[in-house]
């Protein structure tokens, strides 16, 4: 009862693209990185075209994304990568070798395409969705999950522990910013 | 056609203790002979992402030219980081194209296409300011030091033959102490 409850809560949740855009800035993200994706085309990715910072590069794939993150992160500049998850599973050998194993701070902020809002990821009934997080937690890739407002606090944090522990971090968004 | 080896050394030769050269796979144990240096990007993580690697560097330090010395079969992993790069259009940044049309380091199999690819025709529709092509060692010699003061991006295809076997020990370029001379070489200057 208590969870049914809890679950209807989450479900009529919302969640702000300027909240996250604000986090983003607050953060020091001097470069968002992005190829296009449904859940935050609108909310994120719109606004963000529209602002002259952070910097908007527009990317053909996902993995290229990584490539570019890593040699920012080398000259001290912030950046994020703003994907779909279907790019970040392209990118798993960018992200195992680049992030992971060189051990660099690539902040990645990733849609869940489809994801039911207020069903967490792993209960999806989305195959594509649910296999996003067993798959990060094998590759030892911290993640956070994006649901509402209440979650949008997690977002500076996270990526000031990236840099500071030079580690990756996904920023799971699973439901479309207003 | 030129010597891999010859024509890294004619480069060698027009590169500053400023530069960042990120070399590949071949190329890179090569160059690394060739020129030994803190500023060598050596560890790109996955093959093709050189060049993205290097539109970061050079976005995130506009003060410093960034010479990529990439491979074709490694390009053609990544052929839209030429449009990205065209379209960001860093003036810093150098792309040169070791053309031998194998995939050198993972058996010499040939690449896609080897006979019909154009990397100069990709990198002018993707946007680069500049596009050269160089099969003869002399012509490359007297034309690399007004290529690297041109403003980039520009492309360099170079048609080469490889330096036969090598002793490819990977350490030397995905080795921790690598990336860590690196950081410290950029970070100091």
């Amino acid at each position: 009862m208590q969870q049914g409850a809890s679950a209807e809560i989450r479900k009529a949740e919302v969640l702000r693209g300027s909240s996250i855009i604000a986090e983003i800035k607050t953060g020091q993200i001097e470069f968002v990185v992005s190829v296009p994706d449904i859940t935050t085309s609108e909310g994120l990715l719109r606004p963000l075209s529209q602002a002259t910072a952070p910097h908007l590069i527009r990317v053909c794939k996902e993995d290229e994304g990584i490539g570019i993150c890593a040699g920012l992160a080398y000259t001290g500049r912030r950046s994020l990568l703003l994907i779909q998850q279907t790019g970040l599973l392209d990118s798993i050998n960018a992200a195992r070798g680049v992030a992971v194993e060189y051990g660099l701070p690539i902040c990645m902020m990733v849609g869940l395409l489809e994801k039911e809002p207020g069903v967490p990821p792993t209960q999806s009934k989305r195959y594509g969705v649910r296999i996003v997080e067993p798959i990060l937690d094998a590759m030892g890739i911290a993640y956070h999950e994006i649901e509402g407002e209440a979650d949008v606090g997690k977002i500076k944090p996270a990526i000031d522990n990236a840099y500071a522990q030079s580690r990756p971090v996904v920023l799971l968004i699973g439901r479309k910013p207003s | 056609m030129m010597k891999r080896h010859d024509c890294l050394k004619v480069l060698a030769r027009h590169v500053t203790d400023a530069d960042i050269v990120l070399p590949v796979y071949s190329t890179a144990f090569d160059w690394i002979e060739i020129r030994p240096h803190p500023l060598n990007y050596l560890s790109h993580g996955a093959m093709g992402l050189a060049s993205s690697h290097a539109l970061g560097l050079a976005l995130g330090r506009p003060d410093k030219r960034v010479i990529v010395l990439d491979g074709d079969g490694s390009l053609l992993m990544n052929l839209g980081s030429l449009v990205t790069i065209g379209t960001e259009a860093p003036p810093n940044l150098y792309h040169f194209v070791c053309q031998n049309g194998t995939y050198e380091a993972n058996g010499d199999h040939p690449i896609p296409g080897r006979d019909r690819v154009d990397f100069g025709g990709f990198a002018r529709s993707a946007g680069y300011r500049a596009v050269h092509e160089f099969s003869e060692l002399k012509i490359f010699e007297q034309q690399i030091g007004a290529l690297l003061s041109e403003p980039g991006p520009v492309f360099a295809d170079l048609k080469i033959t490889s330096g036969g076997p090598q002793e490819r020990d990977y350490t030397r370029l995905h080795g921790p102490h690598v990336r860590k001379a690196f950081r410290d070489a950029l970070a100091a200057g």
